[in-house]
């Protein structure tokens, strides 16, 4: 490992770039930031094969001190976890430049600003070793993220952005006076990786639990609290509501898997019922409503309720299959919907509206539009091939072996998605077109293929080679679930589903319980996985 | 009483100050209207040359004039903070007298008045000398808010703030009367051991423990006894509003904190308990109500009173706690309060509607079209304000809401926390109305921002404090924490 510091660069350059757009000429603007956003991927891309997937360490560290009067460090670093969602992030940003590249004409320069500042304070929520500094990036993000809603969002934006803003800032009210807890308990140290390694007596991790919930809930959002995420996709701008969908949401997922789960695992166990409880209501809920919806993007915004009812649902089976697919269901939802909400910008840039019934039969004006959308689509719902699929199987997988009614309600989700995506593609890509509607649809230029083909290729390449990703997630996810069912309760947590242990070398992406079945110290290498798994539930 | 003419050179900076003021006010009537720019860039000297002879003070800690002054790096740290936002509110006044026909010359001879009594206040040690700096900077108050003497609604607020004002003081010498017949002195330190020795039982300890805290709440304008603050902060010249929320404010904290914790420290936890009281009321009545303000001075006035409360909490902490890093959250919180304040002022102050001001929230519509740079530094002011990180205001609350945790009222950090989530809405107000709304044609004549250099100087200077010292806060830390060290 080199000691190239490789975060601080990935934080920095976009917000130097924030900068930069203001200085530079007018026609380019709009050049300038996606330079700079490339580049911030170019630098990111290294990391991907520096990191020693072997390892459930923190890698490319960095510390520094900041503020040493209370001992609040500049501290970064990734691991199994955080590299792939850094990744995500840095991947998608240059798509939020590419798709706001003709659809934002006012204050472009404030624009692109709000945009790479956004992007610099993403990577630092994930990268944060820190508590403080992962609360001032965390909560850096709100203003950004509420100017671009207020200022360049649809006709209700103000309600919306105030909302989005009120309802997270609310949320995080007891993080912070539970990080200030978390300080004195833990030996006055702000530093995540020291806090999560001392135990709690239990009143306290109650306590800490809710304060921490309470923050990474609604951010997720979790039912009962999602109600500003529709408002606040429909009035985003295409750029907004990417940014919300693929990553803000899993700041909150993350927050769960960094925090909640390592930090307070004797409260986390307490209340796994109570999470999988309001998991599988997001799940059924945010499926229904989707079905209900006339407006593409609060469509895709229901599906997001839905979909990340299935991250909550995974992070707190405490097993491999379900923390590993919880996380690699964070990048797909990331990939696919990003690639759903880009496309419905795009049809909005044509015909200005959002409804399905404006949008009708694209498929032969737009064939390329129509095969990006189904791909996404289809993603969306889970099919075998896709990214989806691997992630959505594994929670399920896991979600079965700690209750099989809990995996049934769950499924319900996957159908349901089915019917809700297969609709609107019946509907948007196939059917009969309103004559007024068809010469507004030209089909996708060169930059709009750029935006949506690496999302594109992803997918695939997720859906058929998973493990490179699980690979680098393993050890952490390991030691998470570690930290989260002591050596004791290991064997009780993880019941066997139906008796012996079998080889599942010829399970398609059978590599990932290879690497279980590779460490038979570990009782959860055990798992009784079968052929059965391959079918759908 | 002993008198050397040693401690004359320590107490220089306010001699300075004093006749610098007095120099001002000869002058104005003999020179030449052009030629008054020149009292301008005197005061501002004077506050140059005491900015250094008091930073050259840090780290002494000498008792003079028989223990009626102390100088000391506590004295030392008000100060600086004191010089710092009267220079300010000079270059502020400077443009904005100008934009609003007032010529008085002695505008700039009751400023340094008013600085003179502060720096009485922040560094006495005796109660009569502290209220004597209270009166001075009060009076020299009283004068500049009726300072525009054709406008009804300015003398109905100094005429408001006059009668409140000389309520409280009468409060103020009461209990000073009575700690003086409970303990027999109205030294500090004597107080102090007087106490000490003879045990809490006296209920006219109590009482006047009461009575010093109600004063005191008038001048620092907490809740119950906030209400001169709004009718006063919308009538008076919003140069002065700034002076008064910033400057007044400050001193009054430092005199405050000096009394309870050097004097009082016996009866900690009674008044621990009683500031409480006072800071959730403040914080409470102070953001619930800003809510619901049209005014943008009047709104910045209960946020003032609800600034006002998060200090308190670590005062609150500050009675609790064996050790200072209560106290200094305090000081620290007040120093960041400045900066962010001030600037949000400064640009109220500068924004106009044909002639007048323009002080509603509408007014502010479609400011960041018209004016993109203030409109940022005033959308940094607010996000500031709402403690939002990585802006000074965070920072700020950071520390008073660590003293708390640490003093194990972590319910009282969440309460304070979430009343700064509903503080948000209105500070993010304003962002709304300068950022998502469009300028309304035909409102006749639109505000426009007047811009100044003096004014581009004030915005840098507070623009630079909210966002270095809410990136990196260090040096001010330390100087908070070096500062309380010095309070017994």
């Amino acid at each position: 490992m080199t000691g190239f510091p490789w975060l601080t660069v990935l934080i920095i350059l976009p917000l130097l770039g924030a900068v930069a757009v203001f200085v530079v000429k007018d026609t380019s603007v709009r050049l300038t930031a996606l330079s700079v956003t490339l580049v911030d991927l170019v630098i990111s891309l290294p990391l991907w094969w520096l990191f020693d997937a072997t390892s459930g360490q923190m890698q490319f560290l960095e510390s520094a001190a900041w503020i040493p009067s209370l001992s609040i460090a500049y501290r970064l670093g990734l691991d199994g976890i955080s590299l792939p969602l850094v990744l995500m992030t840095t991947i998608l940003m240059p798509l939020c430049v590419l798709i706001s590249w003709h659809a934002v004409e006012t204050r472009l320069r404030s624009f692109m600003a709000v945009l790479l500042i956004m992007e610099g304070a993403m990577i630092g929520v994930f990268a944060a070793l820190d508590f403080v500094l992962f609360y001032v990036f965390w909560e850096a993000m709100l203003i950004p993220m509420y100017l671009l809603i207020g200022v360049w969002g649809g006709p209700n934006r103000l309600y919306a952005a105030i909302k989005f803003f009120l309802y997270t800032l609310a949320g995080s009210v007891l993080l912070l006076v539970a990080i200030l807890v978390l300080y004195f308990q833990g030996g006055h140290t702000f530093d995540i990786l020291e806090l999560s390694r001392q135990t709690y007596p239990l009143s306290l991790q109650t306590w800490l639990f809710f304060a921490f919930f309470a923050a990474f809930a609604v951010k997720v959002p979790m039912f009962p609290f999602h109600t500003w995420l529709p408002d606040a996709h429909v009035e985003a701008p295409t750029a907004g509501s990417v940014i919300l969908a693929s990553v803000l949401l899993k700041m909150g997922t993350y927050g769960f898997v960094r925090f909640s789960l390592p930090m307070l695992p004797d409260a986390s166990r307490l209340f796994t019922p109570l999470v999988v409880v309001l998991s599988i209501v997001a799940i059924i809920y945010g499926a229904y409503m989707a079905l209900a919806q006339t407006d593409l993007k609060k469509l895709i915004a229901y599906s997001s309720v839905s979909h990340m009812g299935f991250v909550t649902l995974g992070l707190f089976m405490f097993n491999i299959q379900g923390i590993e697919g919880a996380v690699m269901q964070m990048v797909n939802h990331g990939i696919t919907t990003g690639g759903l909400f880009l496309c419905v910008g795009m049809i909005y840039e044509r015909t200005h509206s959002r409804q399905i019934a404006d949008n009708i039969g694209v498929t032969k004006p737009m064939p390329r539009y129509a095969i990006f959308l189904v791909i996404f689509a289809l993603s969306s719902l889970g099919l075998p091939g896709t990214n989806s699929f691997v992630g959505e199987f594994m929670i399920l997988a896991g979600t079965f072996l700690w209750s099989k009614a809990a995996t049934a309600f769950a499924s319900l989700g996957i159908i349901l998605a089915a019917a809700y995506l297969l609709w609107m593609v019946q509907r948007v890509a196939f059917g009969t077109p309103a004559p007024h509607t068809l010469q507004k649809l030209s089909d996708l230029n060169h930059r709009e293929m750029a935006t949506l083909l690496p999302l594109g290729i992803l997918i695939f390449a997720i859906g058929l080679f998973p493990n490179p990703l699980l690979s680098r997630m393993h050890a952490t996810v390991e030691q998470v679930i570690a930290r989260v069912v002591p050596a004791s309760h290991q064997q009780t947590s993880v019941p066997s589903m139906l008796g012996q242990p079998t080889s599942s070398r010829h399970n398609y992406w059978g590599s990932t319980f290879d690497m279980v079945q590779a460490s038979p110290a570990d009782p959860i290498g055990n798992l009784p996985f079968t052929e059965q798994q391959g079918e759908r539930p | 009483m002993t008198f050397s003419a040693a401690d004359l050179f320590l107490v220089l900076p306010e001699l300075l100050v004093i006749t610098a003021a007095c120099v001002v006010l000869v002058l104005d009537p003999v020179l030449r209207t052009s030629d008054k720019d020149s009292l301008v860039w005197l005061s501002l000297a004077t506050l140059a040359v005491c900015m250094g002879l008091t930073a050259s003070q840090m780290g002494t800690s000498s008792s003079i004039f028989s223990g009626l002054v102390v100088i000391d790096t506590y004295g030392v740290f008000w100060k600086l903070l004191l010089y710092f936002v009267t220079g300010l509110t000079i270059l502020l006044s400077y443009s904005y007298l100008r934009e609003e026909r007032l010529y008085f010359g002695e505008y700039y001879g009751f400023i340094l008045l008013s600085l003179c009594g502060m720096m009485v206040m922040v560094s006495a040690a005796d109660l009569l000398t502290i209220y004597l700096g209270t009166e001075l900077m009060s009076l020299s108050l009283y004068v500049m808010t009726g300072l525009k003497r054709k406008e009804p609604r300015s003398l109905e607020a100094s005429a408001k703030y006059f009668v409140l004002g000389a309520f409280s003081s009468g409060i103020l010498l009461y209990g000073i009367s009575l700690l003086y017949g409970a303990t027999g002195s109205t030294r500090l330190p004597a107080i102090a051991s007087a106490i000490a020795t003879q045990g809490f039982t006296d209920p006219l300890l109590l009482f006047s423990t009461i009575l010093l805290a109600v004063g005191f709440g008038f001048k620092l304008a907490v809740v119950p006894f906030h209400m001169w603050t709004p009718d006063v902060y919308q009538g008076a010249p919003t140069s002065v509003t700034a002076f008064m929320a910033v400057a007044s404010k400050t001193a009054s904290f430092g005199a405050f904190l000096r009394v309870f914790v050097e004097g009082l420290n016996g009866v900690k936890a009674d008044w621990s308990a009683i500031f409480l009281l006072l800071c959730l009321a403040t914080l409470i009545v102070g953001n619930i109500v800003a809510l619901v303000q049209t005014n943008i001075k009047r709104m910045l006035a209960y946020s003032s009173i609800a600034h006002a409360g998060y200090a308190l909490i670590g005062v609150v902490a500050a009675g609790r706690l064996e050790h200072s890093s209560g106290l200094a959250s305090v000081l620290l919180y007040i120093a960041l309060y400045t900066f962010m304040t001030f600037g949000a002022f400064a640009i109220v102050a500068m924004l106009r509607k044909g002639t007048l001001e323009g002080e509603e929230i509408e007014d502010f519509t479609g400011l960041a079209k018209r004016h993109p740079l203030p409109a940022l530094l005033m959308l940094v002011f607010m996000v500031s304000l709402a403690g939002i990180p990585p802006t000074a205001g965070f920072i700020g609350k950071l520390y008073v809401f660590r003293s708390a945790v640490e003093a194990g009222m972590a319910w009282l950090a969440a309460i304070a926390l979430l009343f700064a989530a509903i503080s948000a809405y209105y500070y993010l107000r304003i962002v709304m109305v300068m950022y998502m709304r469009e300028p309304i044609d035909g409102t006749d004549p639109a505000p426009r921002l007047v811009m100044s250099p003096t004014l581009s100087i004030v915005l840098a200077c507070a623009v630079a404090g909210v966002v270095i010292f809410g990136i990196y806060p260090n040096p001010l830390v330390n100087l908070a924490l070096q500062a309380v060290l010095t309070l017994k």
